[in-house]
């Protein structure tokens, strides 16, 4: 069961039309290192986990993570929202317009549209969470290849909040893997 | 077609409460996640709990429910549709630090 909050994890304001800022930043939403991928890569591999803490951890960032793509969402909605054609067609947004005009799909910034095997779900909790450390920092690193991006104010605000949830996730999937290590040597009921 | 939505000041103010308060919930519940036997932040996850249920159930009165399925209560007229949904909002830059 989930419930939904009709707020954001973090505001989001936008200057104006942006559709090329849009394009980039889209990548957060479908793209490899995205936040659709981290959401369902985290659900989806909490099953398998042997520990309590495990479980609960990926439960709940897997959760937090669906909350930054829709402010992701936000964002780009209010980018394109009031983009007139000439400024879709100078961002090179053309192609992005003819399959969805300015609504909101899984996509990165080149439109390839977002695919499973963007995430793994191996089974083994050691080699999981090694995945979800690496997708932590790949995350960190593309923020801020889109904050380098960034020439609107608002959304650099928000693409550094992302940025520092990356961090913060890293530091308790490492926290997670060190207690499934200490679990396997030395086991315990959950 | 614009779906953008005026938000009363009040209710700007409040939601920015809200989202604080559960910011700093969000990360003691991740914290507590690895740190289940720390004390500490335990009492302040409970403590900023309460003062969370508090806020929501007042912005709830005020300007309808903030969570669906039953969480909060729709006095009076069912508000959870009331606009703005959260994407609608292009947030003030005021506030920011």
């Amino acid at each position: 069961m989930w419930l939904y909050e009709k707020k954001l994890e973090y505001p989001v304001s936008v200057q104006g039309p942006n559709p090329k800022l849009a394009k980039a930043v889209i990548t957060q939403y479908g793209g490899p290192d995205g936040e659709l991928a981290a959401s369902l890569r985290y659900l989806t591999q909490r099953y398998t986990m042997p520990i309590k803490e495990g479980i609960g951890t990926l439960t709940d960032i897997g959760t937090e993570e669906l909350a930054h793509m829709e402010i992701v969402a936000a964002i780009v909605y209010n980018l394109i929202k009031d983009a007139s054609i000439e400024e879709i067609k100078e961002a090179g947004l053309e192609g992005y317009y003819a399959d969805h005009d300015k609504a909101l799909y899984f996509v990165n910034g080149d439109g390839v549209p977002w695919t499973a095997a963007y995430i793994q779900s191996k089974g083994d909790p050691i080699t999981d969470l090694h995945e979800d450390m690496a997708a932590e920092q790949k995350a960190r690193s593309t923020y801020e290849y889109l904050i380098q991006l960034s020439d609107d104010p608002g959304v650099t605000d928000a693409l550094r909040f992302l940025r520092e949830r990356e961090v913060v996730h890293f530091q308790r999937f490492g926290e997670t893997l060190m207690k499934v290590q200490e679990y396997y040597e030395h086991p315990r009921y959950m | 077609m614009d779906h953008d939505r005026e938000m009363h000041p009040q209710q700007w103010e409040m939601l920015m409460d809200l989202m604080e308060l559960e910011f700093t919930l969000v990360e003691l519940n991740l914290f507590l996640d690895t740190h289940p036997e720390d004390a500490e932040a335990l009492r302040m996850f409970n403590r900023v709990s309460r003062e969370f249920d508090v806020v929501k159930r007042e912005y709830g009165q005020m300007f309808g429910p903030l969570v669906n399925f039953g969480h909060c209560t729709s006095e009076g007229e069912w508000k959870w549709l009331d606009m703005p949904w959260p994407w609608q909002i292009n947030a003030p830059m005021a506030r920011r630090d």
